[in-house]
């Protein structure tokens, strides 16, 4: 509650010292965006507003009657924008069922969006703030438009036949958006508090790479949702009306039905790019990393399942881990080193060179990043260096 | 020999990719500069759109793309172009994604007559499906053997019923033509060179691998099992191939299995059982026509490989080859040191070359139960003696004087 106090009163400086000179804000076609939320039971709307998720009002993009925004304890990295994740069921569907570990069980017409968006920097539309605090600018119901540039909004929709994902990228006016089933890339400037800057070639995914994560079991093929599980919504979130654990929301509001209460509930380490950590802080937190950016592949029926690397929860942390496991299919993805994780040597791991490096073939994710996660590097590094061991 | 050979292979391959690192492009990549930059789009929604037998046919021309093409869980797609040197897919200008074109759970999927060219990673995967039919494909690195070239050419993995054909696969960093944990496969008449492995069944049941043409590349035709996967692999027939002259130096990644095979190795069956290597043509390989060895070998530690994994290679048949030069001059000098203590200045190393590992657990009253064997006819043997350090490498021809029954052919549903 500390860190969350303290990054409101970091955004609050920030959003003073930026102000509105990113350039580019039109006044936005706000009729477009009055719609209720709906449920399309087919088809790719050409436009994000027409799902009635959210409106546009007074410059900032505010979320729907009866849709609920929810955050991740830790999330995956995605070249370090900040995320807005809403879901909504339609009226009177019966709410998701729960599941110890896996995906809730949601009503087919259940709508979830998630929005990538950077705080503005000052100097022109492409440069955007390295922000950590994963609600920036997010009020629980409201996200400034004034002080953020959205880059895409991704639908999931569970229809009669199964999830479908559906992106949206957003225009250069910040008000209205268009459907981009076949991507795109948008090329940023990512500067750091420090002033430091790095070039971001962020990559919309098209529709099909949707599947290459989306898809976590390859036997029935179907694109689900990674985030929404217990352990990842099992956490308090600011929400408009105060601080809340979700799980207990979720349940509150008809979204969640059944399961255990929170504190007897799976729950992933918070995380949020906090260093340096120790003992267990660091475990729960490494794995808890590993589990949201690397298990929806790497576990047995995943994409990443040929290489015989298996990285969910549950898996112990052996050979199969990664633990002294020689390569399958690496080429130029194992840096030169040997194994996966050789324990107390972080520079020796293929794990952490894969997570360093950010040429396409030999990155992890595969997808979804153009520059690596510091924060997690010197994570997933610390707690590699704390092993016992050798190869 | 004094030193362990697989640390004497380990450092020597970490040697030669810090010298091809030195030494990144051998040629000019093709030249792309009025080539057609619009087609991304048109492909890219026709990847998208294509539904249960679809067919995407891609005209003649050079097509850049600046991100990989992926279809997925589309059942009976055809990609068909107008011929492997008329229908060309450049990615020269890639920005992102691991492939080229990435096939994920696509049944019944057939590819045919274009070529995918300069990838950063893998040209051409397909993971997961039934049915998969690659027909005079060409997967390329236009700039010629370089460590920063793509890891794979032509690469099903997790695929039942595959076919490779009349197809083509140049400068891969690590396989031309790969087929990983499948089932059911054949691999015919194709041609694989400058590649680090030319042809490679790995982890897979029941591959025919005939009529290929394998040369210039550092291994021409390999037969692997690796640990830690979901499925061991066996039984393999690699027969009527031409595997001449896979010389090149090894410009794999460091710590990648291939990384550890020997320049001038023709066909190498590691940790693998039930291979039949029949009729071939194999010549001039300089380390060794024909290899046969254990994981322990390939320089890993033993502590990240799951216990049950079988590292022996058992129920190897070699016949009715014709071997001609090889083994004149072979990659690690421990073998250079052997080669000319064993047989002269101007002597080679057999046509079979065994690393000597075996399952002791296996032997009954002292002997490996016939069909487990290692039966090599038409050929002389060398046992390198790898469980002893090395110490009494020796000519055992007479030891593999056994046959075994031969493999059924593999039979493909379509």
């Amino acid at each position: 509650m500390m860190m969350r106090a303290l990054y409101a009163a970091l955004g609050a400086l920030a959003l003073a010292a930026c102000g509105n000179d990113g350039g580019r804000l039109e006044p936005a076609d706000t009729a477009a965006w009055q719609v209720a939320p709906a449920f399309h039971a087919s088809g790719n709307p050409a436009t994000l507003e027409e799902w009635g998720q959210f409106r546009i009002e007074d410059g900032a993009l505010v979320l729907a009657e009866g849709v609920v925004p929810y955050g991740l304890n830790t999330a995956l990295f995605s070249d370090y924008a900040l995320k807005l994740r809403t879901v909504w069921l339609p009226e009177g569907a019966d709410p998701a069922s729960w599941d110890d570990g896996e995906v809730f069980g949601f009503p087919v017409g259940t709508v979830i969006t998630k929005t990538f968006y950077y705080p503005r920097s000052s100097g022109g539309f492409e440069r955007v703030a390295l922000e950590h605090d994963p609600d920036a600018h997010f009020d629980g119901h409201a996200l400034d438009l004034s002080a953020v540039r959205v880059i895409e909004t991704r639908v999931l929709v569970h229809r009669e036949e199964g999830w479908a994902a559906i992106p949206y990228a957003w225009n250069d006016d910040q008000g209205s958006t268009r459907l981009a089933r076949a991507g795109a890339f948008v090329d940023l400037t990512l500067i750091a508090a420090a002033g430091r800057t790095q070039a971001l070639s962020y990559q919309i995914p098209d529709v099909n790479q949707c599947a290459q994560c989306h898809v976590t079991n390859a036997g029935d093929a179907q694109i689900r949702p990674i985030g929404p599980r217990a352990r990842h919504l099992n956490g308090t979130y600011p929400y408009a009306h105060g601080e809340q654990n979700q799980l207990a929301y979720w349940r509150e509001a008809g979204l969640l039905a059944g399961g255990p209460e929170p504190v007897a509930a799976p729950r992933n380490a918070v995380w949020h790019g906090e260093m340096p950590l120790g003992g267990l802080a660091l475990d729960a937190a490494a794995r808890a990393y590993i589990d949201i950016n690397c298990a929806h592949c790497h576990s047995r029926t995943g994409h990443a399942r040929t290489s015989g690397l298996f990285l969910e929860p549950a898996d112990p942390v052996g050979a199969s881990f990664g633990l002294c496991k020689p390569p399958i299919a690496a080429g130029r993805g194992t840096g030169n080193r040997l194994y996966s994780i050789v324990p107390g040597d972080s520079d020796a791991s293929i794990f952490v060179f894969r997570m360093v490096t950010s040429r396409p073939d030999a990155m992890m994710p595969e997808i979804g990043r153009s520059v690596a996660h510091a924060e997690g590097v010197a994570l997933i590094a610390q707690w590699i260096d704390a092993m016992a061991g050798g190869c | 020999m004094t030193q362990h050979w697989r640390v004497a292979l380990a450092a020597l391959s970490a040697a030669f990719i810090v010298q091809a690192c030195g030494q990144q492009q051998t040629g000019d990549q093709r030249d792309i500069s009025g080539a057609d930059r619009a087609y991304q789009q048109v492909l890219l929604e026709a990847l998208l759109d294509a539904e249960a037998g679809s067919v995407i046919e891609i005209p003649a021309g050079v097509f850049v793309f600046d991100r990989g093409l992926s279809l997925s869980n589309v059942d009976g797609v055809t990609i068909r172009g107008a011929g492997m040197d008329e229908t060309i897919l450049s990615f020269q200008e890639q920005r992102a994604g691991a492939e080229g074109l990435l096939v994920t759970g696509s049944n019944n999927f057939t590819i045919e007559d274009l070529a995918i060219e300069d990838t950063i990673g893998d040209a051409l995967k397909i993971t997961g499906g039934e049915n998969v039919i690659i027909r005079r494909v060409r997967t390329e690195w236009t700039r010629g053997v370089s460590t920063d070239n793509g890891a794979y050419g032509i690469y099903p993995v997790l695929t039942r019923n595959v076919l490779i054909e009349e197809s083509v696969a140049i400068g891969a960093s690590d396989a031309g033509i790969y087929v990983g944990q499948s089932d059911n496969i054949v691999v015919r008449n194709n041609r694989a060179e400058y590649n680090v492995a030319g042809i490679e069944i790995e982890n897979s049941m029941d591959a025919d691998v005939y009529g290929n043409v394998a040369t210039n590349n550092t291994g021409g035709i390999l037969i692997f099992n690796m640990p830690n996967l979901p499925r061991p692999g066996q039984g393999t027939r690699v027969f009527d191939n031409d595997v001449y002259e896979n010389n090149t130096r090894n410009f794999g990644h460091a710590g990648t299995p291939v990384a550890s095979v020997p320049a001038g190795t023709g066909i190498l069956v590691n940790s693998n059982d039930d291979v039949e290597i029949f009729n071939n043509r194999v010549s001039r390989n300089r380390t060794a026509n024909v290899i046969i060895s254990s994981l322990h070998s390939a320089g890993y530690s033993d502590l990240g490989v799951e216990a049950d994994f079988d590292p022996y290679p058992e129920r190897i048949y070699v016949h009715s080859n014709t071997f001609e030069g090889g083994g004149n001059n072979p990659d690690p000098l421990e073998l250079q040191a052997l080669r000319i203590a064993m047989f002269g200045p101007t002597g080679r190393i057999p046509d079979v070359l065994w690393d000597g590992y075996y399952d002791a657990d296996k032997l009954v009253d002292g002997e490996m139960p016939a069909e487990l064997r290692i039966c090599v006819s038409g050929a002389e043997v060398l046992n390198a003696d790898g469980p002893n350090g090395y110490a009494s490498p020796r000519v055992v021809t007479a030891d593999h004087a056994c046959s075994h029954d031969p493999r059924p052919a593999v039979e493909l549903p379509f």
